[in-house]
């Protein structure tokens, strides 16, 4: 009796240990303070971003410029001011919020195709974003029937999502090496007529041209910030909304109806987010590699695979990531800066391949 | 849930792989629907998945059509086990059960108690409560067909919908699963490759060929010898099980060796 009393406890023990701890490395119950770490994790790094530079400041002085700003008081230093308001902080924060939109990009693009492989820059999605705002940097929101640049680029990033998703499939089954090549062979040709807009519109224009093929966030303004971040926050949120049938496209179409998903309208839904979002990033910063592919990858290590929370965490991850690789970007070479893209393809291209090994045979 | 298919052609890319079919599944019956490769088994359960609208014909749950009810509503009445039931992630098996809540639950409605109570009486319903923790990639073949069926059950519709739920399961693993979907007192239409499943699980059968309905009715009315060779190409012996003493098949090669 008492022996069977101490077995029964023993076993409830180890389950409610084996629930406390779960497959993930940040259990469900956990992911609020993940993302309250992350939060501080961002502010940390915004605030390093602002302190450095080509000239380092001193934290006390950045605090007095941002205070006098937020405050309205006046400016305590005409020079500093300049640096800090005018430069460095709404470059961090379009690093943040393109790192968080090309993120959740990321994310959507691998639901929609369903393949972790997939990535803005991959796909070539963002080589499509990138020749619609050239066009109209080029020519005028007149070539692009009045469409300014981040219109533009969003007509192009979906015609090539389109594009890449017509030639990649076969009887409705997308394949790995398919997907792949089909996104390197529209990226080419995107990138190639992107030159060749530039080129040929002004010889001279080759810093632009490295500007829309490397991606920097060198000289973000204010005026820069507002129309990413309302679209960045509007689609995360949409894509929050559909949590559940993300998940559910996860299994295939089939399961997906089953389980109740309104499949075409979600596909669709996906297909306007992934490339809303590329189209906003890539007319403010030209396009920036594999941040899209590296931070979900990294986000479901940490919380699995459900999307209600790989989404907040990516988009989070996604911000301190791009702010962090701006740092390096802007002090691994100084008085020089190094544009930001080159960095993340230096870490996102060995992490393509690793993952392109570790899956089995392309199958889909 | 009576399913009633009346009529239905369903065509990919402009070709009818299903013509005018006619299938009832009765509440609490389990129909098998069987044909060989090719026949349109899988086309036809795609229209009640509302994967793959009818060119014509209608499906409808205890009478409502199934096609003009929302899609939630209609995950409410008949849940899905496909063929390919391979996840793309890391989903914890409870996780993955947990996803059969989602047409009960409103967007930005959490799981609640009583949706954990759902998961985990489903997962003890299959046999798997011990696993629920455990990542689905890491469950074997027949632990994940059961994993599926629990998030089917979670669905709590009273009409499930298997496509081949044996394929590449070991022979316990088929068994076992095929007497935990009989025993779980729904209505069952099941796509099946095994002639002797069929015979022995099965109320009645709807035997497909070229995407018509070739027969349908009580199994050894329909699979007899003659009728067996003429649909599936091979010799047939229909008897009582030795072992079970319940109707058994006995296929062999049409050429002797």
């Amino acid at each position: 009796m008492a022996e069977g009393t101490a077995v029964t406890e023993r076993t409830a023990t180890t389950e409610r240990a084996g629930r406390r701890r779960g497959p993930h490395l940040v259990p469900g119950r956990m992911v609020a303070v993940l993302l309250g770490g992350l939060a501080a994790a961002l502010a940390a790094v915004a605030m390093a971003g602002v302190t450095v530079g080509s000239v380092d400041l001193p934290p006390g002085a950045v605090w007095r410029v941002i205070g006098s700003h937020l405050t309205g008081a006046a400016s305590p230093d005409p020079l500093r001011d300049q640096v800090i308001w005018e430069l460095r902080t709404p470059r961090v924060l379009v690093a943040a919020l393109v790192g968080a939109g090309l993120s959740v990009a990321g994310v959507a693009l691998q639901a929609l195709v369903r393949n972790p492989l997939a990535d803005p820059y991959v796909l070539g999605v963002s080589a499509g974003a990138s020749l619609g705002a050239v066009l109209v940097v080029s020519f005028g929101a007149t070539a692009f029937g009045g469409l300014g640049v981040t219109g533009a680029a969003f007509v192009t990033a979906l015609l090539s999502v389109l594009a890449v998703y017509a030639l990649a499939q076969r009887g409705g089954r997308l394949l790995d090496s398919r997907l792949v090549l089909a996104g390197v062979a529209v990226g080419y040709l995107c990138s190639a007529a992107t030159s060749f807009v530039q080129l040929r519109l002004d010889p001279s224009e080759l810093q632009g041209l490295m500007f829309w093929l490397m991606g920097s966030v060198a000289g973000a303004t204010w005026s820069d910030l507002g129309v990413p971040a309302a679209v960045i926050a509007a689609c995360t949120v949409l894509l929050l909304v559909q949590g559940r049938s993300m998940n559910a496209l996860l299994a295939g179409d089939d399961a997906a109806a089953g389980l109740g998903a309104s499949v075409p309208a979600l596909r669709i839904a996906l297909l306007v987010v992934a490339s809303l979002l590329t189209a906003t990033s890539v007319a403010v910063v030209g396009g920036i590699g594999f941040v899209g592919l590296m931070v979900p990858h990294a986000a479901r290590f940490l919380v699995g695979a459900d999307h209600r929370r790989v989404l907040p965490v990516a988009a989070l991850g996604g911000a301190v990531f791009l702010v962090a690789v701006d740092i390096v970007a802007r002090t691994a070479d100084r008085p020089n800066e190094l544009p930001i893209g080159i960095f993340t393809t230096g870490l996102g291209v060995p992490f393509f391949l690793w993952l392109l090994r570790r899956r089995p045979g392309g199958a889909a | 849930m009576r399913l009633d298919i009346a009529g239905v052609t369903a065509e990919i890319d402009g070709t009818p792989i299903v013509s005018d079919v006619d299938l009832v599944a009765e509440p609490g019956a389990f129909v098998g629907l069987i044909g060989p490769n090719g026949s349109g088994k899988s086309t036809l359960l795609r229209t009640v998945y509302r994967s793959l609208r009818p060119s014509a014909g209608a499906v409808s749950l205890d009478g409502d059509d199934l096609w003009r009810m929302r899609a939630r509503q209609a995950a409410r009445r008949r849940a899905v086990v496909t063929q390919h039931g391979d996840l793309g992630g890391e989903f914890s098996v409870a996780e993955v059960v947990a996803m059969g809540r989602a047409p009960h639950k409103g967007v930005l409605e959490r799981e609640n108690a009583a949706d954990r109570a759902v998961v985990a009486d489903s997962l003890e319903r299959v046999g798997l409560a011990h696993a629920s923790d455990r990542l689905f990639s890491t469950l074997s073949g027949g632990e994940r067909q059961r994993a599926l069926v629990a998030r089917a059950l979670a669905q709590e519709a009273p009409l499930l919908i298997l496509d081949e739920p044996t394929n590449h399961l070991d022979v316990r693993a088929q068994l076992g699963l095929l007497d935990l979907v009989r025993s779980l007192g729904l209505t069952l239409l099941a796509a099946l490759h095994d002639l002797d499943h069929a015979a022995a699980y099965c109320d009645r059968v709807v035997v497909l060929q070229h995407g018509r309905v070739r027969a349908s009715g009580p199994p050894l009315e329909v699979l007899t010898p003659e009728f067996v060779a003429d649909v599936f190409g091979v010799r047939a012996h229909i008897g009582a099980h030795p072992i079970t003493g319940r109707p058994h098949i006995a296929v062999a090669s049409a050429k002797p060796w």
